[in-house]
């Protein structure tokens, strides 16, 4: 299976957008949401049958059992994520505590627990049950969760699982440079970073590239809503030259894309300046994936 | 004042008005939380700052010591440690710095040293307007931005009598939480899709949970129906300010301009969301600057 996974360090550039336009142009039978996040992929993405759902679990998080403990301070000292306090009596804040289970380890009145944490839900899109014809993989992290690798991780897992016979897959990837987007890269076979025209998002391109090229050279890079800024397109494409990155794509902008969106479909089901661009792109992105493999 | 801007999808406009904001206030301090892709400092363009490295804490082995009972890696639940061909070894960019291996290590073999995983950059004034920004950069390649944002507080600390502006990553995990936790108001942007209605939701979700006070702005409005406009009316939920889709504040802002400070139009404006809110906040007492 071939995987191409989109980025942009930036949010809102039209990562889903893009996304959503290739799934349905390579009839795609596989591909997934990594933005656990704040997903949006199944807002336009996902069909009428109902998904599987599974928890998601984090790692188990220190509870203090009021009865046993002894108020000595060891755990609140030893704790690097402050996540202890003694204000009326030794408690754990869920929210700060990683689950390193250290105090847990160090308290000498065994008050410390580790307990299980639902972190989230992870849903699994099968478009009949009994084949792997299609499949579509998602979750969502619970808010205030620890930004989560290890769920993004398993969201690749569940749609590699499911489809294990398809040769394309497209995912969908989070903003940002940190821990998920550095999960999503593992395995990923070519990466579409999409920016934008505007002197915020060339920077944050630049770090995605760099965070990017850490694990792969597979790299390419498509402008949106190119003619809102031509000067700063232009800036786009001397930094594509000057980092040997392939422009496979500018798409125009059109409000007709926000129109699509919000009736649920991508910018290929109506006809728009914005969706013949993406076609284009597309086009270039596959010749750009399939080329080494000689497939 | 502390008051946190976030959003919960990416580009909504956190950055456009938690810039054009601190910037109409007077004497304000702007923190940068996006530590993964900040941009605040593209639009103050600061020329003198102060700049230091963030470290975490992290272990190393003396081999030497080390007699392989490899309980450090079985206590790990990051899995950051591993043995492999009869040698301990450390797994950077998966340890969280907790320092239980050093601590339970019987052999003494595993000591703490600081790794950098980005900087700081502390700027007393702008050339482009009267604010003085904290702003980090997260390392590429490096798993948390935690340790930096931390930091950025910390270094803020001094500074609890002004205005804060505080721009939040994307999202709603504990980066947001973070970013928002000392905030007195926070404000939620949102623009006209589906995916906005959607990230929202999230957002809403957070501050409710941290019983924070709370309105919406509008980006990017367009005639027509806007589904984000819906969710707040049915959720009861204030409506502070709706920004119109604008070419010309577009083209400002991706060219990290500041509106409020090129067009009179958008300094009233800005002026006027940030009095709103302080009503809200039944904060009077400040006083604002004319241009």
């Amino acid at each position: 299976m071939k995987e191409l996974l989109i980025l942009s360090g930036k949010g809102g550039t039209g990562k889903t957008t893009i996304a959503s336009a290739f799934i349905k142009l390579s009839q795609a039978r596989a591909y997934a949401d990594c933005d656990v996040d704040a997903p949006n992929l199944h807002l336009v993405a996902a069909w009428d049958t109902k998904p599987d759902r599974e928890d998601y679990y984090g790692l188990p998080l220190a509870e203090i059992d009021k009865d046993l403990c002894i108020d000595c301070g060891i755990c609140k000292d030893h704790c690097r994520f402050d996540a202890i306090s003694d204000k009326d009596g030794y408690r754990v804040n869920p929210y700060a505590c990683e689950g390193c289970g250290l105090c847990a380890y160090l308290c000498p009145a065994k008050a410390i627990r580790m307990e299980a944490n639902l972190a989230g839900d992870m849903y699994l899109y099968l478009e009949d049950k009994a084949s792997t014809d299609k499949v579509f993989s998602t979750a969502q992290l619970e808010i205030g969760q620890g930004t989560s690798g290890l769920l993004v991780s398993q969201v690749k897992k569940r749609m590699r699982q499911a489809a294990s016979g398809v040769d394309l897959a497209i995912i969908d990837g989070s903003p940002g440079i940190g821990c998920p987007v550095i999960a999503s890269l593992s395995g990923a076979d070519m990466v579409l970073i999409v920016t934008e025209p505007s002197l915020s998002a060339i920077s944050d391109m630049d770090r995605i590239v760099k965070t990017a090229k850490t694990f792969t050279d597979k790299l390419l890079v498509c402008i949106n809503r190119y003619d809102t800024n031509i000067e700063n397109s232009n800036k786009i494409r001397t930094y594509c030259s000057f980092h040997n990155l392939p422009l496979v794509g500018q798409i125009p902008f059109d409000p007709l894309a926000v129109k699509a969106i919000n009736s649920g479909q991508t910018i290929v089901d109506i006809e728009c300046s914005a969706g013949m661009a993406v076609r284009d792109l597309f086009t270039k992105t596959m010749e750009e994936l399939y080329r080494e493999a000689g497939k | 004042m502390k008051l946190s801007v976030l959003s919960g999808k990416g580009g909504t406009g956190k950055t456009l008005i938690t810039v054009n904001l601190a910037s109409v206030a007077e004497d304000s301090v702007y923190i940068d939380c996006d530590v993964e892709e900040p941009n605040a400092y593209l639009f103050f363009e600061p020329k003198s700052f102060k700049e230091d490295i963030v470290a975490v804490k992290s272990p190393r082995v003396d081999i030497n010591l080390c007699s392989a009972c490899k309980k450090c890696l079985e206590f790990c639940n990051f899995n950051a440690l591993a043995y492999i061909k009869d040698k301990l070894l450390v797994f950077q960019e998966l340890c969280h710095s907790c320092g239980a291996c050093s601590i339970l290590c019987p052999d003494k073999a595993i000591t703490e040293t600081d790794r950098p995983i980005g900087r700081v950059m502390v700027c007393q004034t702008s050339p482009k307007a009267p604010v003085s920004l904290y702003t980090g950069f997260l390392d590429p390649g490096e798993a948390s931005g935690v340790p930096i944002i931390n930091r950025l507080f910390d270094e803020a600390k001094n500074e609890a009598d002004k205005d804060i502006f505080i721009d939040c990553p994307p999202g709603s995990s504990c980066l947001v939480m973070d970013s928002i936790k000392e905030a007195d108001y926070c404000i939620l942007v949102a623009e006209p899709t589906i995916f906005g209605v959607h990230n929202l939701a999230m957002v809403y979700d957070l501050v409710r949970l941290l019983k924070k006070p709370h309105g919406v702005v509008l980006n990017k409005c367009v005639e027509g129906e806007n589904p984000v406009e819906a969710f707040c009316q049915d959720r009861g939920i204030k409506v502070l300010a709706r920004i119109p889709f604008d070419k010309k504040l577009g083209e400002i802002s991706s060219n990290a301009g500041i509106a409020a400070m090129e067009d009179k139009k958008y300094h009233e404006f800005f002026l006027s969301l940030l009095r709103i809110v302080k009503e809200e906040l039944g904060c009077e007492r400040a006083t604002y600057p004319k241009r």
